[in-house]
């Protein structure tokens, strides 16, 4: 059961709306504003943002150096930057190490390139586990990491934010980087799981 | 200080349980509370640091019930209330659809030059190298940190410098920005967890300057 299925949801909804009320008649905030803010995070922002960065990675090492070495600035080049993407590290997945990133403290997450968390990753569950069974809790998601595989896990505890470089899977050799974007999903960019082919993973 | 936010390492909380095609707010309140937050906090009501140790100082059966969004609203309510902005009374009568009671309070004018930039530029040299062995404190503040409790005393190697940042134990209490640099440091599993650590598994975790000390290799 996640989280947000506990609780009277109805009385924080009231208790929502008497608040934004109050906010709007004391001519702090206007409705059209929370409107944009919440239509950018519902359709603007999301996993499609870090698929292309990651796509570009694929197909451009020169691109992909400089997303290693100075993430913030790569990803901005593609456009995307903002609240909670103020510095970014990317970690890069190899055969020999797999990174995967949690924030224990509460649920810092890269905005920009990923959205907002799902409530998988804010849930007490993979933030008190994932730093002390990585390969328990990953394997119990399905993704099984064979015993030569190191685990480094990234809990975000300052304003620093993670994103995973997964690895391009092999099959992918011919694609485009367009092509290759629907192969990244946005569990694989937290680090739980592998890219998919795009007929296995529904867009988040 | 030390809350049931802090949860890197408990035992009892079972399986991760992801939810298929999730979407972004569950329900119309999130999406407005989420909302909300931003903005008040880009209004200068409030910052980060305070936002995060609101959430922090809920009880703790109430952090585990009420959902992130839940934790949200309360944190906001419990921010504008603090700065004077909307009371706990305004709002329950405006829920209740009763009168505001008495005369409306007026909200105070935002702050200037807000920006929620954290990053600050220092001119004294990181106090760390990267490759260098270092023990996290063992302290216990009763306010904000973020240092997380499976960390403290523990001895780990520098593995990034990360730029200077505001420190938030100090600028969540209105004691100043204090910045200063981070560093991800990189703790061996069995450091952590002793002989029950996963074999071939380390936590890189982003620790302030002033949450760690030099360490020898002969301790």
């Amino acid at each position: 059961m996640s989280e947000h299925e506990h609780g009277p949801s109805d009385r924080r909804a009231l208790r929502a709306e008497a608040l934004e009320s109050l906010l709007l008649e004391k001519g702090l905030v206007q409705p059209e504003t929370i409107d944009a803010v919440v239509r950018h995070y519902e359709q603007d922002v999301g996993p499609m943002n870090g698929a292309k960065v990651v796509a570009r990675a694929w197909t451009d090492p020169a691109y992909k150096r400089r997303l290693l070495e100075n993430g913030t600035a790569a990803i901005a080049e593609l456009g995307f930057g903002g609240p909670q993407g103020e510095h970014i590290v990317v970690v890069e997945n190899t055969p020999a190490v797999h990174n995967v990133v949690v924030c224990t403290l509460c649920s810092c997450y890269p905005w920009p390139v990923l959205g907002l968390p799902p409530s998988w990753y804010k849930s007490p569950a993979f933030r008190s586990r994932v730093v002390r069974e990585p390969r328990a809790v990953l394997a119990e998601m399905g993704l099984a990491l064979g015993p030569d595989v190191a685990i480094r896990v990234w809990d975000s505890s300052s304003e620093v934010r993670y994103l995973v470089l997964p690895q391009r899977p092999a099959g992918t050799e011919g694609l485009r980087e367009a092509e290759l974007a629907a192969w990244v999903n946005r569990d694989s960019m937290i680090g739980v799981s592998q890219p998919t082919p795009p007929q296995d993973a529904p867009r988040e | 200080m030390n809350g049931i936010h802090d949860l890197g390492g408990m035992h009892g909380f079972g399986p991760v349980k992801a939810e298929a095609n999730e979407p972004v707010f569950h329900a119309t309140w999130e999406g407005r509370v989420f909302a909300l937050a931003n903005l008040c906090l880009g209004l200068g009501f409030g910052n980060i640091d305070r936002f995060r140790h609101a959430i922090e100082r809920l009880p703790p059966a109430t952090y585990l019930t009420v959902g992130y969004y839940g934790r949200w609203l309360a944190a906001l309510e419990t921010l504008l209330a603090e700065d004077g902005v909307v009371g706990p009374a305004e709002i329950d009568a405006r829920e209740q659809g009763k009168p505001l009671p008495g005369p409306a309070i007026a909200a105070p004018a935002p702050p200037e030059n807000v920006s929620g930039a954290a990053k600050r530029a220092l001119d004294a040299a990181p106090r760390f190298r990267s490759g260098q062995l270092v023990r996290a404190r063992n302290i216990n503040p009763r306010g904000h940190t973020r240092l997380p409790r499976y960390v403290r005393g523990k001895r780990g190697v520098v593995a990034r410098v990360h730029p200077a940042w505001v420190f938030p134990d100090t600028n969540a209490h209105a004691r100043g920005e204090n910045p200063q640099y981070a560093y991800a440091v990189r703790f061996e599993a069995a450091e952590l967890w002793g002989p029950e650590a996963e074999a071939g598994t380390a936590m890189h975790v982003d620790l302030f300057e002033s949450y760690l000390e030099p360490a020898s290799g002969n301790e």
